[in-house]
């Protein structure tokens, strides 16, 4: 990778009085043999290496990437959180055409923008196989908090089954990669812990629905890296006691999200997905796919600390290590108990099944938190009249346990810090830079999250894309998207090209994210200002979630269409 | 009929099979599942059986080819030789509807029927595959097949299974009277070493039922058979 500025193109972009960069940046793709997982594979690689490397750009930067495919598949490379021509998007089908076999793409566009993203493949399941990369913005305008040292930590999973063989056998037998089902033995200690007539319930409630509480994951075996690296490799990042290190958490699994926390360590979440937010102190914190956190930590004792973060299935964990010096390590602490789903997480699922019981409980929204005002409630005249009953003897929400309001009450996903501690909340994010002033939004779309899991499909309003017509936006206006997740699934919802304000009901100060994950049994508003003409991805960012239909193409129609027709055309010459 | 069934499976499975450059949303997959071949000790001379299903489509649209064999080691001869071609269709999100034929080359004389029916995965967990055969004598016979998983762990699973079948009409060219001709029930216990590969070993009771029961014993035959199997389950 090298970078030059070019006098002429700064020249070109640069307003009179603003001296803009541009660099060059040369990425190739191609392929390489590692047993990371224990077990030879061959992977992708971005410049040679899995994750690729970390492009740092500055804001207001124009940058050019050449990017050569030297594989004998198409490819692509998708700018993963940044807002740019939709031509540059780097999505096949939707964006442009993809990258032939020996093909070399030049992606070209403004950097308007701060903090850290990453960069991964658009292609098939190229992305689990390696193809990824973290960015790195530069702000024009100094951050509102300081650091002495900065790395980037990758988060991501590796198969030893390639991405065409895991859906094979998804579609074959859609538990194939469960291997944590209940059991006759847990039947048996449920009767001891319950009694038998509670147990003979939750297994004919689960049964009636055919679904397994135990279904965190759709897809385990994966090896989890920390910058590459698997646990035993254990990635080491140096520091002196007393500094102040900023870490970038950027999560490029294909299908995992993780908690991560560093035992010893509180750490400041400064940014969430690029965006500055007001400093919250945490003991952990959960990251969906395709999310980034940034987050401060303060060593000040002269050890070393275990960077800790575990699946959310607790199928295994990645590990590294922040030391003062090469070669010492912490200790890795236990995972903590694995999640099982409960009746609340099935919420709004099933309406059309004959568990009166359940009912519309779950539009768990309408479900009181106190001490959250204006959490998650809908601005206006949105329909939460649909109070939900509680369910009588059935996982009813504790009490005695934090509630985060962007999980069902009762869920059996809600995170809590092993140490009893303080985990991130979306509820806690609050944007120290609105990008937007507020303003009521022009329209509402539901989009309800679903899908089949026996015959292992993903919908978007019960429709799969190949089925589905594009969503069509008009330039200016502000849209607010209903998310209904009638799934059991957690879906990290992505929109390319375009900022999700997330409705924590902070008005002006809501996150402005890239990725919003919903988890099951919830409804979450996000609002976006449509600010970008063109043709747009808008996905569940699970790759076989995505892979199988849960993804539409946005269309956005007016604005400065003149301005984008221009751009398209300079970039095709 | 069976020309017409056949042409018409086809027919729909072209029909569903668009392409779809960018996604994988709508591929096509075929998968074969040999759910049982087994060794069935029993009196009277031992049997080998195998039975299975290959199938290929997308998620809405299949075709499903079955076979089930069943051939006597001893005297060297098939006693039950059954092939379907199903066109299934889903109709929601747990059951398929199937149209389709049905050819038994053994037991003789040889029938062909036409088939309809469901399958799918009932509540409480239950593999179901109800179908209505008409032969080409016009004859109406009606079966239930239906399996459940027991997890004693992760890996050792204990599968009871019954086979239910029935008749609306004689048919005395192959021993069948009107009513409920047979019940075959079974107990396997398997141990997944992948899910692809899955030795067991059980037990399978067969019984002919009501006056079925009589005519195979006029036949000679005994019309309650009780083996024990050893075998493998396999997936492709």
């Amino acid at each position: 990778m090298h970078r030059r500025i070019t006098g002429l193109t700064a020249l070109l972009v640069a307003l009179p009085l603003t001296a803009a960069w541009a660099g060059t940046y040369d990425l190739t793709i191609g392929k390489t043999q590692t047993d990371v997982t224990g077990k030879p594979k061959t992977v992708l690689t971005i410049n040679g290496t899995v994750p690729g490397p970390t492009l740092h750009f500055k804001e207001g930067e124009e940058v050019t990437i050449n990017v050569t495919n030297t594989l004998d598949v198409d490819t692509s490379l998708h700018w993963h959180g940044l807002v740019l021509p939709y031509r540059q998007d780097g999505v096949p089908g939707i964006s442009f055409d993809g990258i032939e076999p020996g093909e070399t793409f030049t992606y070209r566009f403004p950097i308007r923008q701060s903090g850290t993203y990453w960069f991964h493949s658009h292609t098939g399941f190229q992305e689990q196989e390696g193809m990824y990369g973290s960015i790195v913005i530069d702000p024009k305008t100094p951050e509102n908090f300081s650091y002495d040292r900065d790395y980037v930590v990758v988060l991501s999973d590796m198969h030893n089954d390639s991405g065409q063989t895991i859906l094979h056998n998804l579609k074959k037998s859609s538990d194939y990669y469960n291997r944590d089902q209940r059991t006759v033995g847990d039947f048996l200690s449920d009767i001891r812990q319950d009694g038998l007539g509670a147990t003979l319930r939750d297994r004919a409630d689960w049964g009636d629905m055919r679904m397994m509480p135990t279904d965190i994951a759709d897809v385990s075996g994966y090896t989890l890296l920390i910058n590459g690296r698997n646990a035993d490799q254990n990635w080491t990042g140096l520091f002196k006691p007393g500094e102040r290190i900023r870490l970038r958490f950027i999560n490029a699994s294909a299908m995992t999200y993780f908690d991560v926390r560093i035992p010893g360590l509180k750490m400041q979440v400064v940014q969430a997905d690029g965006n500055e937010v007001d400093p919250v102190a945490v003991d952990a914190f959960r990251i969906a796919v395709a999310e980034t956190y940034d987050v401060i930590v303060e060593p000040k004792d002269k050890r070393a600390y275990t960077v800790f973060a575990e699946a959310m299935s607790r199928s295994g964990y990645a590990r590294a290590t922040l030391a003062p010096r090469k070669g010492m390590e912490a200790a890795i602490p236990p995972m903590s108990p694995r999640p099982q789903l409960t009746m609340a997480d099935m919420g709004m699922a099933h309406r059309g099944m004959d568990h009166d019981a359940m009912g519309r409980v779950m539009d768990s929204d309408a479900m009181a938190h106190d001490g959250q005002p204006g959490a998650m409630q809908p601005k206006a005249g949105m329909d939460h009249a649909a109070m939900g009953h509680a369910m009588p003897g059935h996982d009813m929400p504790d009490t005695d346990k934090p509630s985060d309001p962007f999980y069902a009450p009762g869920s059996g996903l809600t995170p809590k810090a092993p140490n009893g501690g303080k985990f991130l909340s979306y509820d806690d994010l609050k944007a120290a830079r609105p990008l937007y002033e507020d303003r009521p939004s022009t329209r509402e779309i539901e989009l309800r999250l679903t899908g089949n899991m026996e015959r292992y499909f993903w919908s978007i309003n019960g429709v799969k894309y190949s089925d589905a017509k594009p969503i069509r936006l008009r330039y200016g206006e502000r849209v607010r998207f209903k998310f209904v997740n009638e799934t059991m699934m957690t879906h990290p919802m992505h929109l390319h090209g375009m900022w999700s304000i997330l409705d924590t009901g902070k008005g002006r100060w809501d996150p402005i994210k890239h990725v919003v994950s919903i988890a099951p049994g919830k409804t979450v508003y996000t609002e976006t200002e449509v600010d970008a003409p063109g043709e747009w991805a808008f996905h569940c960012h699970l790759m076989y979630h995505m892979g199988t239909g849960m993804f539409r193409k946005i269309i956005v129609e007016g604005g400065p269409s003149q301005q984008a027709a221009l751009r398209t055309k300079e970039n095709e010459e | 009929m069976k020309y017409l069934s056949l042409v018409l499976a086809a027919g729909f499975l072209m029909a569903a099979l668009p392409a779809q450059a960018e996604m994988s949303d709508d591929d096509v997959f075929a998968a074969l599942f040999v759910n049982r071949l087994e060794y069935r000790v029993q009196p009277g001379g031992d049997m080998a059986v195998a039975e299975g299903q290959l199938r290929i489509g997308n998620d809405e649209h299949k075709l499903v080819g079955k076979a089930d064999i069943d051939y006597l080691i001893s005297s060297g001869r098939y006693e039950k030789a059954e092939f379907q071609l199903r066109y299934q269709r889903m109709v929601s999100d747990f059951f398929d509807l199937h149209i389709g034929v049905r050819q038994d080359l053994k037991p003789s004389p040889n029938r062909t029927y036409a088939v309809i029916g469901a399958s799918g995965l009932a509540p409480q967990w239950f593999e179901i595959d109800a179908s209505a055969f008409v032969s080409e004598k016009g004859d109406l016979s009606l079966r239930l097949d239906a399996d459940y998983d027991i997890l004693i762990t992760q890996r050792l699973v204990l599968q009871p299974a019954l086979t239910l079948d029935a008749a609306l009409s004689d048919d005395r060219d192959t021993d069948i009277a009107a009513g409920l001709t047979s019940l075959e029930t079974g107990l396997r216990l398997r141990y997944e070493i992948e899910r692809e590969f899955a030795p067991y070993i059980g037990v399978n009771w067969e019984r002919k039922l009501g006056a079925t029961s009589s005519l195979v014993r006029t036949s000679g035959e005994d019309p309650d058979i009780l083996s024990f199997v050893a075998g493998v389950r396999l997936m492709f």
